[in-house]
């Protein structure tokens, strides 16, 4: 995904009414008056926030007679969640990472009890 | 071992991440200022992580890409400001992916007997930006609209 599209897409999902909507689009196409009825809007800000979800490749409109219908787009989605879920796995997997590598210096200096050893007497006290 | 924590409160721009190390403030410190130490740990096991450059002085900067299995980059960087020490190491930081959004980031080291409280405070230029690296519902306690999204995604993975 380009980086200003998830930009886009970022900015979408930052307003819960646009989440709300997206979810109403999980259970199939709705027409603007659907997608506005669980809301205390108006039919014109549902369609504002249509055109940022639109804009953001969020959800895609036809047109079925005199109504206009939205559908969810989920790939955008599916790849801004899979960047999203990225953050807490990167710090869950970097911090037991760390963990390992802590645990393989400390083992180090006891094999070389010289080395940083005055900078560890600090707090040691408190065991 | 205390689980990384990660915390975002509603209307207010920014991620706290807490962790406890089982090892001295020191050395936890060398961990995350020697590029030879930060490449052995920071980022998923399945990417491989490559320092482009890592200046840990006041005014220094840094640029790391993590690269994923299907060789897609996710590069970032940013500059240091103060003096980095145990007490500190304030940087911002930038994911080049969505470029703009910048966000200042503390991490400070306490220790704690001999464990070391790590505590990093990122703070972003607005509750939109902040909620962008949140959407995914990392964090239980946040808002119903939180909730519902994760639901959708959830779906959505499902599907």
């Amino acid at each position: 995904m380009a980086a200003d599209q998830l930009s886009l897409v970022f900015g979408a999902l930052a307003d819960p009414t646009r989440r709300a909507i997206l979810t109403r689009l999980t259970e199939g196409e709705a027409t603007v008056a659907e997608l506005a009825e669980p809301f205390q809007v108006s039919q014109p800000a549902i369609s504002r926030h249509l055109k940022v979800l639109q804009n953001a490749g969020l959800i895609s409109r036809t047109r079925r007679a005199t109504a206009r219908l939205s559908h969810l787009e989920a790939e955008p989605l599916r790849e801004v969640t899979t960047w999203l879920a990225r953050y807490q796995r990167f710090w869950d997997e970097s911090h037991e990472q760390l963990d390992e590598l802590l645990a393989a210096l400390q083992a180090d200096q006891k094999d070389d009890p010289g080395r940083d050893r005055a900078a560890n007497t600090k707090g040691d006290d408190n065991e | 071992m205390s689980k990384t924590q990660i915390t975002a409160e509603a209307g207010i721009p920014q991620i706290v991440i807490t962790r406890e190390f089982d090892a001295p403030r020191d050395l936890v410190f060398r961990a995350y200022s020697d590029p030879e130490l930060l490449v052995q740990w920071l980022g998923p096991r399945d990417l491989a992580m490559t320092i482009d450059h890592y200046d840990i002085r006041d005014g220094g900067t840094w640029r790391y890409v993590h690269k994923d299995a299907e060789g897609n980059e996710y590069g970032f960087h940013g500059v240091f400001h103060g003096t980095p020490s145990p007490d500190g190491i304030v940087q911002t930081f930038e994911f080049e992916g969505v470029p703009g959004h910048v966000s200042l980031d503390t991490t400070t080291l306490e220790q704690h007997g001999r464990k070391t409280l790590m505590r990093a405070v990122s703070s972003f230029q607005s509750v939109e930006d902040r909620d962008g690296m949140v959407a995914s519902g990392m964090e239980q306690g946040l808002q119903d609209s939180m909730e519902r999204l994760t639901e959708l995604l959830t779906k959505l993975q499902a599907s």
